[in-house]
């Protein structure tokens, strides 16, 4: 036992209550004898009270505990919730593992994602709520966001780093794109120390105002891909919630060629500026075109904030539609039944569809034919045009608006 | 042979051979059971027994109790249909009570929170069993050994098969009424306490040696509509409430918020329509659960966007379906318990939105009935097996948790899809083996899950339906190893001692399983 852990002798963590789902609570007191000492109550007692016993006791073994009492109140938490509180319970008491504390790795192995990938939807998970994350995926958002920064009462950061590094590990997000927002900087710096080792595809950074923020968080997450041998990339997204930020997003958008996107934070940007926030967001038009442009400036995406009235689908769609004709290519969600409404918004219109598939053809045909001039009709159709209009229908195909090509 | 005596059903299960010292028939499969014989009937009355100005009122519950000749062993039933609201079954039970009674059997259609304190007049010997649903405490009262007769639990339809058997004779009928005049004629749609149809009663009204009606909502003669006859009853008793009517229904519906939920209900409106069941003049069920009240909404969107109507639908009624109704997309609603205000007032007013009966619906021993012509029956289920039989009424720990309802009955309808989650919090609901058999898998056609359908591989023809279609359609093994990884490997098999607690009857009589005393 190291100094320390005798300096702090108990620790607990996790949450308790009636109320409390897919979630428990553990305390460990590290004690001088006598083994360890159980005392549970699981509403699943009668079902996994022999595999709960059996986990606290290799959770002990791991790290190094041969003597303590163990107090855990299950609400239904899987193995990975169990043992994500038991270890910050166990780091809370200042004990140092002996052993690799993190689960098996039982999620897909991570693929990587490419830069451009459609980025329509993501979906806010808070970072110390586990009941919210086991299902995440089966709503088909193009991303998920584990959260650290808001979600997260400033008293379990730690806790919830623990939890978030398990999720990565152990839930299958069903082919969502795997985001972590981390904490604002420096305290960021650290949460990139537990996640990325996990590989998560892209780190959404908080409250960034110069390229020099993002070329910080680069740095850390290249040293510890390379220390850790993580080889799919890890990309940054970082939001702007300043007007300073806004004023540096060129700057910021070209920092390094590991940002994917730039993304606002409207509640922080509108109290910078001080002024209310409105349904309209008439007071946030400009900063956002603002980053639109410097986004597509530094060839990255532009994605909108969230809209926080999850009861007003049609307000959300009519946001969405709106941020669409900015030049936005997605939003942020809230909870899971926004984002078919977001796909909508941000889906193309048939007669979009249908004139981008007609581009398309026409491109085809001159190429087959051998001709360095596309044309539709009686209109010459330039370069840009053919590319947008690949572009389009590479998105209309993902949002299985084809026709003939299936409708979910 | 006594209940200590068992036999293994033709399910596989182990049932005692004798129930409450009657000898009864082990499952013998869908179908299987062929009971032979004259229908049970109530004595012979004739009018000159009975006033002839029509007024049966007698001063309070204890008086029409005395006058039924109550005696000690006797079985008393009472309708469900002011649900969580009603204060009838316990005034009648009470009232047998201080009349001295031992040994009752209370028969309700189902029991609800407010009747737990039955449970001190079972420890004070007044009701030895109850023959009906053991919901929430009054399960947990079962499941410990706490009961002194065997329970039994029957579907609405199995009610009204066990009284025309004469399996379950009924001495004394308390029924609730809503609105009713001094000849005992009664009707549920009106009053202050209005709860909708009165079919549960029915049965009871028709079958008892005697009929007592039970209303805060006198009328004069006639009471019109009328659900229930006069000239089946025999008094009429007064009070200042029958119910609590915030409790009988709902203000309004809640779908359900729950995003998990949400897409289950997705899934089986998509089911339904890509399987080609949803069709111009097809016919579904839907309860009031949360999942099938949401189901009911998307279906709603892809009627219109298909041009579409039904011809019936069957609930418990909702706004929900009323909605379908008064927009032209279905012509009727069948109904046989009406859950909310909307449900109401439409019952009271419309003529295209009917009262039925567990009879009309589900019996037996009707010369067929309506749950095997509906197309599509929407349910839920605590537990499912790879060989898709269900378990409604225990938990995954063998404590007695719900009533059977309507549930065994919906099953024959042309598609019976249970539409549950895969897991809740870390308890599955698909398992290698349902720790009750409610349900027989044979009649089970689909489970919808959040992680994807599972098809019963009998049903090749719907398979073959939804082939093509972006439905994420497993197979139930799947689904179930899917969960397994996430909860952590498969659950411990429940504690049950060697007791039987109470039986679960197949709508023939038969019986299907045994619910066993938990290990303390």
């Amino acid at each position: 036992m190291s100094a320390q852990a005798r300096k702090a002798k108990a620790g607990e963590a996790g949450r308790r209550g009636a109320d409390v789902r897919s979630d428990c609570w553990a305390s460990v007191e590290l004690a001088d004898g006598g083994g360890i000492e159980v005392e549970l109550t699981s509403k699943v007692e009668a079902l996994f009270g022999t595999s709960l016993r059996a986990d606290i006791a290799d959770t002990m073994r791991k790290a190094g505990v041969p003597h303590a009492r163990v107090r855990v109140e299950d609400q239904g938490a899987v193995p990975w919730v169990l043992e994500a509180r038991l270890e910050a319970a166990l780091r809370r008491a200042a004990v140092t593992p002996k052993a690799d504390p993190r689960p098996p790795r039982t999620a897909p192995p991570p693929e990587g994602t490419s830069r451009d990938r459609l980025r329509r939807s993501r979906l806010y998970l808070p970072g110390n709520e586990p009941k919210f994350m086991i299902n995440a995926g089966l709503h088909a958002p193009d991303a998920v966001i584990l959260d650290l920064e808001d979600s997260v009462h400033p008293a379990e950061k730690d806790a919830a780093r623990v939890l978030v590094r398990n999720a990565l590990r152990c839930v299958d997000f069903q082919g969502a794109e795997r985001m972590v927002r981390v904490n604002q900087l420096p305290r960021g710096l650290e949460d990139l120390d537990e996640v990325v080792p996990e590989a998560p595809d892209v780190i959404l950074v908080p409250k960034v105002e110069s390229a020099d923020d993002v070329l910080q968080v680069h740095a850390r997450i290249e040293s510890i891909r390379e220390e850790k041998g993580v080889s799919t990339p890890v990309w940054i997204m970082p939001i702007l919630e300043s007007a300073l930020g806004i004023e540096n997003a060129l700057a910021i958008a070209s920092a390094t060629d590991t940002v994917v996107a730039l993304t606002i934070g409207v509640e922080d940007y509108t109290a910078d500026l001080g002024v209310p926030k409105t349904p309209e967001g008439t007071e946030t038009v400009w900063a956002r075109s603002r980053l639109v442009n410097a986004a597509k400036a530094a060839g990255v995406q532009a994605i909108d904030s969230v809209f926080g009235d999850v009861a007003d689908e049609e307000g959300l769609l009519a946001w969405g539609v709106r941020a669409r004709a900015m030049g936005f290519e997605g939003m942020g969600c809230i909870h899971p039944r926004q984002i078919r409404v977001i796909h909508r918004a941000f889906a193309p219109s048939q007669a979009e569809i249908d004139r981008a598939l007609a581009v398309v053809a026409a491109f085809h045909d001159a190429e087959a034919k051998g001709l360095g001039v596309v044309s539709l009709g009686t209109k010459m159709i330039d370069r840009p045009v053919v590319l947008r209009a690949q572009r389009l229908v590479a998105r209309a195909r993902a949002a299985g608006l084809i026709p003939g090509e299936g409708k979910a | 042979m006594s209940e200590h005596d068992f036999l293994v059903n033709a399910a596989g299960r182990r049932v005692p051979r004798v129930v409450n010292g009657v000898e009864q028939v082990p499952y013998q499969g869908v179908g299987g059971y062929e009971p032979k014989g004259s229908k049970h009937g109530p004595p012979i009355r004739s009018c000159r027994d009975y006033p002839a100005d029509g007024d049966k009122r007698v001063a309070d519950l204890k008086t029409a109790l005395q006058k039924c000749g109550l005696e000690d062993g006797m079985t008393i039933s009472t309708h469900h249909h002011l649900r969580n609201g009603d204060r009838v079954a316990l005034m009648a039970l009470q009232a047998a009570a201080e009349l001295g009674a031992k040994d009752l059997m209370w028969f309700p259609s189902a029991s609800f929170p407010c009747h737990e304190p039955v449970m001190e007049l079972m420890d004070r010997g007044v009701v030895q069993r109850i023959e009906g649903s053991m919901n929430g405490p009054l399960g947990e009262y079962t499941s410990h050994g706490k009961m002194r007769g065997m329970g039994v639990l029957r579907s609405h339809g199995g009610r009204w098969q066990a009284v025309q058997d004469g399996e379950v004779h009924i001495d004394i009928a308390v029924i609730a009424a809503p609105t009713a005049d001094a000849f005992g004629n009664a009707d549920g749609s009106h009053g202050p306490s209005a709860c909708g149809s009165l079919g549960f009663a029915l049965v009871d009204s028709l079958y008892a040696d005697h009929v007592i009606v039970v209303t805060d909502n006198l009328v004069d003669f006639p009471c019109i509509p009328w659900q229930i006859q006069g000239n089946n009853v025999d008094y009429v008793v007064e009070v200042d409430s029958i119910g609590d009517p915030a409790q009988i229904v709902s203000g309004t519906t809640q779908i359900t918020r729950s995003p998990d939920r949400v897409l289950i209900a997705e899934y089986v409106a998509r089911f339904l329509r890509d399987a080609g069941i949803m069709r111009e003049g097809f016919s579904f069920q839907a309860g009031a659960g949360g999942i099938a009240l949401a189901f009911v909404q998307f279906l709603k969107d892809m009627m219109n966007e298909a041009g579409v109507k039904a011809r019936f639908v069957r609930g418990g009624s909702t706004q929900f379906l009323v909605d379908l109704l008064k927009e032209g997309l279905t012509d009727y609603i069948l109904d046989g318990q009406t859950f909310d205000l909307a449900g109401v007032a439409s019952i009271a007013s419309d003529p295209r939105h009917v009262a039925t009966s567990p009879f009309t619906s589900y019996s037996y021993h009707g010369k067929g009935n309506f749950a095997s012509m509906v197309d599509a029956a929407v349910l839920g289920a605590t537990e499912v097996d790879t060989g898709f039989n269900a378990n409604v009424n225990t938990h995954s720990d063998g404590v007695l948790l719900h009533g059977i309802g309507g549930w065994q009955n919906c099953l024959f309808s042309r598609c019976t899809i249970l539409a549950v989650p895969a897991f809740r919090d870390r308890i599955p609901v698909i398992v290698d083996r349902v720790a009750t058999l409610t349900g027989p898998g044979e009649l089970i056609d689909v489970v919808v899950t959040e992680r994807g359908i599972a098809v019963n591989p009998k049903r090749a023809d719907l398979l073959e339906a939804v082939k093509g279609s972006t439905l994420p359609i497993r197979t139930i093994e799947e689904i179930k190893a899917e969960v397994e990884g996430i909860i952590g490997g498969r659950p411990e098999p429940p504690r049950l001692t060697d007791r039987p607690v109470a039986v679960i009857k197949w709508v023939d009589g038969t019986v299907i399983d045994t619910v066993w005393q938990v290990e303390e």
